[in-house]
């Protein structure tokens, strides 16, 4: 099979499907490779580069487009493009099918199948070729890096022989694969980061990348289907709204990612909000296409409103083409690298396969979009659970300041203690008290390490030793002089008999236990 | 007299340290055992050249304290005393191992009275000083701590025997009874001090020892079975706090130390209990949980219309189970009631042999005891590597064919997640409910201990089969060797 890469038609979009490196691969699918002369000019790929991978260049549009089985390209083909397409041949692109139904109707009616790199499913297994994910991450980095464009000062704080210069400070709404990836940039640049998302569960992560989670006084999970967010409560909503009009006036630097499937995006930035910024501020909307999180930001465009700076672009990953067209091209080639198994240069549409089943939109003259569920395929969900185990409950309500009383009296008995044993008692005493504190504490490092399987192996052990009682009775026995010695010495006898019982049963026990105790095999 | 003693003494507290360090691996815990046997048979013959040096002045002569009859006596107490311990140890049954322990305990609080009673009927009370006051406040609390952990180990052992009623009993007023007794016993404590007559300071001290059999009794009455884990290890935490008292009041830093190390261990236990249940200390100690049966039940159920629920056969269960790539049976304090263990292993090893990956899924409260089904598995032969913590399978269930559920209740209650309302909302379950079929083993649809209705009953991947948890898991077994062989 012929595969055809076209130069981007789209004014201003600098990506290409493929890189010298992805023919090479796609070549060893089986595959012939044409591209079109000047495909990724703008990617800084040169022609020679694509034939010396083993590619034909053709300066003429409609050969790549009408020769080709299986065409390879990033944005959707425009009505004209898509009517070049030989019947029966294979498109594999963006194509956003909720918003391009025309478009795919067209497709289909002329029998062809088209994968849309923009529904491949959120299952881990399809993660290699998910190509949302490498472009958010592209676009998460290149909104810091237009940010710290427009910014007038250091991301980074440092002390100068000139003066003290503080670090910006960057706050970052919606902690999804563009979120983090946006935060890593500006942790990277040495910027305070602050996120905030509507899913609790992404908090570790959001940690992991150096930030600070902001949370809510307020309990409710944003995480939808397929480990999108969703939309959430109006009290939730004004108890966000609250939380950024806070940090609007705090922060330097916002970068908005956030996003709901299928809605325009959520307005998160009034313009009240964007006045009470420091003039020299930066918003990256990063949600301009879908409407904008911002309510002044202006698709496609940087404005200057208020003295912030909204950048508003659509393009960010285009504007980074060598690095995005390289991860596009991986995507792909991983996406033909499954469906091409007999590495024979023959596309197989296995619609059983969920993945597959998922990216194909049209398939033999029908639209497959949107495709049927599938169960559970969030990669965040497992975690889920987890933080929400961590809600305290007490089924006894006991009032705040009771406890603050108790806290507050305990330390104060334990300093009281402390004193009078430091005024009063003698020296022998200090010693002994000395050995009893550090033994607590040895205790204490000793058994954090015990494993809960071994708890009450544990227990039988310490109960035998606390047998030691025994040394005291003995201690006390023997003094038959005066009454008080006899009854004494029988009281330390019966003593001695009973924590005798302690040691020899505990320690037998244990000793039945551990033997218990096997390993498989 | 030399110090050798004191070394000895020493290196049993060494000893001590190491057995509580070896515990906390499986390699290691015999070695850790052993360590402890060494130390104990250290201190006592240290403790008997100790004293058997110690001297006193009779008429002109100085004599040695520890005479024939002194040695006899202590011999005959030390032989009596392992003979018995030895019994106990054969004897008990492993699903009996709470109450053993709790009873062990009681017998150290029991000493620890004892041999504060017998130092004070030893003790000169004519020198006066700091010195003095300090010793007699420790005999005071050394009685005060033993007293009550004998008699809440007595009350402990009584409920999980089952010679007690289990549930809690909640005295009107409980608290308040109870700061009296222990302000009325501290304050006892005080005046001992300035006491000078033996007789008088005797009739004070007997006092205090009933009034901490009282408050040990009192305390532990008020808790139900439930909360069982962590009375025992906080009656295992007070039994070391006594020992300790005694080493105070003996001067002997090893008791310090020991009693020190097994205080703290036992404070500990309690706290990852309390954790794992995610209840304060104070709730569980202040008691009551689970009184209130039938109250809170309400909140999960859902607006009261009867729910339903599927119910299955032994038969039925076995399919699914062959059918399973991978099966996690979850055991809760209804398997060592039943004592069902030995026949579990034996579907473990059957399932086995069929290539089914059988593991075990224990909750860090499930049984009556700090680590009680892993004893009892152990117990059957079941190789601890295939028994695994709550947090180490939980992200295995939606992996799972089949979970059995034997005798366990509230820790697979899938309402401590999801339903804010549930008195035990928020504590770590087992989430069992992930897996593709659920069998629940169980008398009838009772709740559990909590008194909480568990909504995983009711859900349509869970099945319920009824019947004493030994005959349901024998008919599980035969059914399973008839289709094996």
């Amino acid at each position: 099979m012929i595969i055809g890469i076209p130069r981007e038609s789209g004014s201003g979009e600098c990506r290409v499907a493929a890189t010298p490196e992805s023919v090479k691969k796609l070549i060893k699918l089986g595959y012939q490779v044409q591209v079109e002369a000047d495909c990724g000019g703008r990617a800084c790929f040169q022609d020679e580069q694509f034939v010396a991978a083993g590619a034909k260049v053709s300066a003429d549009r409609r050969v790549i487009w009408g020769e080709s089985d299986l065409v390879l390209k990033v944005l959707p083909p425009t009505t004209e493009e898509a009517g070049w397409l030989k019947a029966g041949a294979t498109l594999a692109s963006f194509v956003w099918p909720a918003v391009n139904k025309s478009l795919v109707d067209q497709l289909a009616s002329r029998n062809v199948t088209v994968l849309a790199m923009d529904c491949v499913p959120r299952v881990s297994r399809a993660q290699k070729l998910d190509a949302l994910s490498s472009m958010a991450n592209i676009a998460g980095y290149r909104a810091v890096v237009e940010a710290a464009g427009a910014f007038g000062s250091f991301f980074t704080g440092q002390i100068t022989a000139a003066g003290k210069v503080p670090p910006a400070k960057v706050l970052v709404i919606g902690a999804g694969v563009a979120g983090l990836s946006a935060i890593g940039t500006a942790r990277g640049l040495g910027a305070i980061v602050r996120a905030f998302d509507t899913r609790p569960a992404v908090k570790e992560q959001v940690q992991s990348m150096g930030a600070e989670f902001l949370e809510l006084d307020f309990k409710e999970d944003g995480e939808g289907a397929g480990g999108y967010a969703k939309v959430m409560s109006p009290e939730f909503i004004k108890a966000e709204m609250d939380l950024f009009a806070r940090q609007a006036k705090e922060v330097d630097i916002i970068v908005t990612t956030a996003l709901i499937p299928g809605k325009p995006a959520p307005k998160l930035i009034t313009a009240e909000m964007v006045r009470s910024m420091r003039p020299g501020s930066v918003i990256v909307d990063m949600a301009a296409e879908q409407g904008g999180n911002c309510e002044l930001t202006k698709p496609g465009e940087k404005i200057c409103a208020e003295g912030v700076t909204i950048i508003g672009y659509t393009d960010l990953p285009s504007r980074l083409p060598t690095q995005s067209s390289t991860l596009y091209a991986n995507n792909l080639v991983n996406l033909l690298t499954d469906m091409t198994p007999a590495k024979d240069g023959q596309l197989v549409v296995n619609m059983d396969d969920q993945v597959i089943r998922g990216t194909t939109v049209a398939h033999q003259g029908a639209v497959t979009w949107p495709p049927p569920q599938i169960v559970n395929p969030s990669p965040t969900s497992a975690a889920a659970p987890a933080a929400k185990a961590e809600v305290k409950h007490e089924t006894t309500a006991y009032p705040k300041w009771l406890k603050q009383v108790l806290v507050g009296g305990g330390i104060a008995l334990i300093s009281w203690i402390l004193a009078m044993i430091g005024l009063y008692a003698p020296p022998d005493f200090v010693g002994h008290f000395t050995v009893f504190v550090l033994s607590c504490f040895i205790g204490w490092q000793v058994v954090w390490n015990v494993t809960p399987a071994l708890h009450t192996p544990l227990m039988s052990v310490t109960n035998a030793i606390s047998g030691i009682i025994v040394v005291g009775g003995i201690m006390q026995v023997g003094a038959f002089g005066s009454w008080g010695g006899v009854f004494g010495s029988i009281l330390a006898a019966l003593a001695v008999l009973i924590a005798t019982v302690n040691i020899v049963g505990g320690f037998m026990v244990t000793q039945r236990m551990l033997g218990m105790f096997r390993k498989q095999g | 007299m030399n110090s050798l003693p004191l070394i000895a003494w020493l290196v049993a507290g060494i000893c001590f340290i190491f057995s509580l360090g070896g515990l906390s691996r499986h390699e290691t815990s015999r070695r850790g055992n052993w360590l402890g046997i060494i130390g104990m048979v250290l201190a006592v013959l240290a403790a008997f050249a100790f004293r058997g040096a110690q001297t006193e002045v009779v008429g002109e002569k100085e004599v040695q304290i520890l005479g024939i009859a002194g040695y006899s006596l202590l011999l005959i107490a030390l032989v009596g005393g392992s003979v018995v311990g030895a019994m106990l140890a054969k004897r008990v049954e492993m699903t009996a191992m709470p109450q053993l322990v709790a009873i062990l305990h009681s017998f150290v609080g029991l000493a620890a009275v004892l041999v504060g009673l017998s130092n004070y009927l030893q003790l000169d009370l004519s020198h006066g000083g700091a010195e003095l006051t300090i010793h007699l406040i420790e005999i005071g609390l050394g009685v005060l701590i033993g007293g009550l952990t004998f008699t809440g180990s007595v009350v402990a052992w009584g409920k999980l025997e089952g010679r007690f009623d289990s549930k809690p009993l909640l005295l009107p007023a409980r608290h308040f009874i109870l700061g009296g007794l222990v302000a009325l016993s501290l304050l006892l404590v005080l005046s001992l001090t300035s006491v000078t007559a033996t007789w008088l300071g005797m009739l004070i001290l007997i006092l205090l020892t009933a009034l901490s059999f009282a408050i040990g009794a009192l305390l532990v009455l008020a808790i139900g079975g439930a909360d069982m884990p962590v009375v025992v290890s906080m009656l295992n935490s007070y039994s070391g706090w006594a020992a300790a008292a005694t080493g105070f009041m003996l001067k002997n830093d090893l008791l310090i130390l020991t009693g020190a190390l097994v205080g703290s261990s036992g404070a500990i236990l309690s706290y990852i209990m309390c954790h794992a249940m995610n209840r304060s200390f104070v709730s569980v100690i202040l008691g009551g949980f689970g009184g209130e049966s039938a109250a809170p039940a309400g909140g999960s159920g859902g607006g009261g219309e009867p729910k339903t629920y599927h119910t299955t056969s032994a038969s039925e269960t076995v399919d699914w189970l062959l059918n399973s790539g991978s099966v996690v049976i979850v055991p809760g304090y209804g398997m060592a009631v039943a004592q069902a263990q030995h026949p579990i292993r034996e579907i473990c090893e059957l399932l086995k042999k069929q290539g089914v990956e059988t593991r075990f899924a224990i909750h860090p409260v499930a049984g009556r005891l700090p680590g009680h089904m892993n004893v009892l598995l152990a117990e059957a032969n079941v190789p601890y590597d295939i028994v695994l913590e709550m947090e180490e399978i939980n992200h295995d269930f939606p992996a799972t064919g089949t979970v059995l559920i034997i005798g366990a209740n509230d820790i697979v209650n899938p309402g401590a997640q999801d339903d804010p309302s549930s008195p035990i909302y928020g504590m770590p379950v087992l989430e069992v409910w992930k897996a593709e079929h659920v069998v629940v083993l169980k008398r009838s649809m009772a709740t559990g201990y909590s008194g909480v209705d568990n909504p995983l009953f009711y859900k349509d991947n869970t099945a319920m089969l009824f019947g004493d948890a030994k005959a349901s898991v024998d008919g599980l077994l035969q059914e399973l060797r008839n289709r094996v062989g």
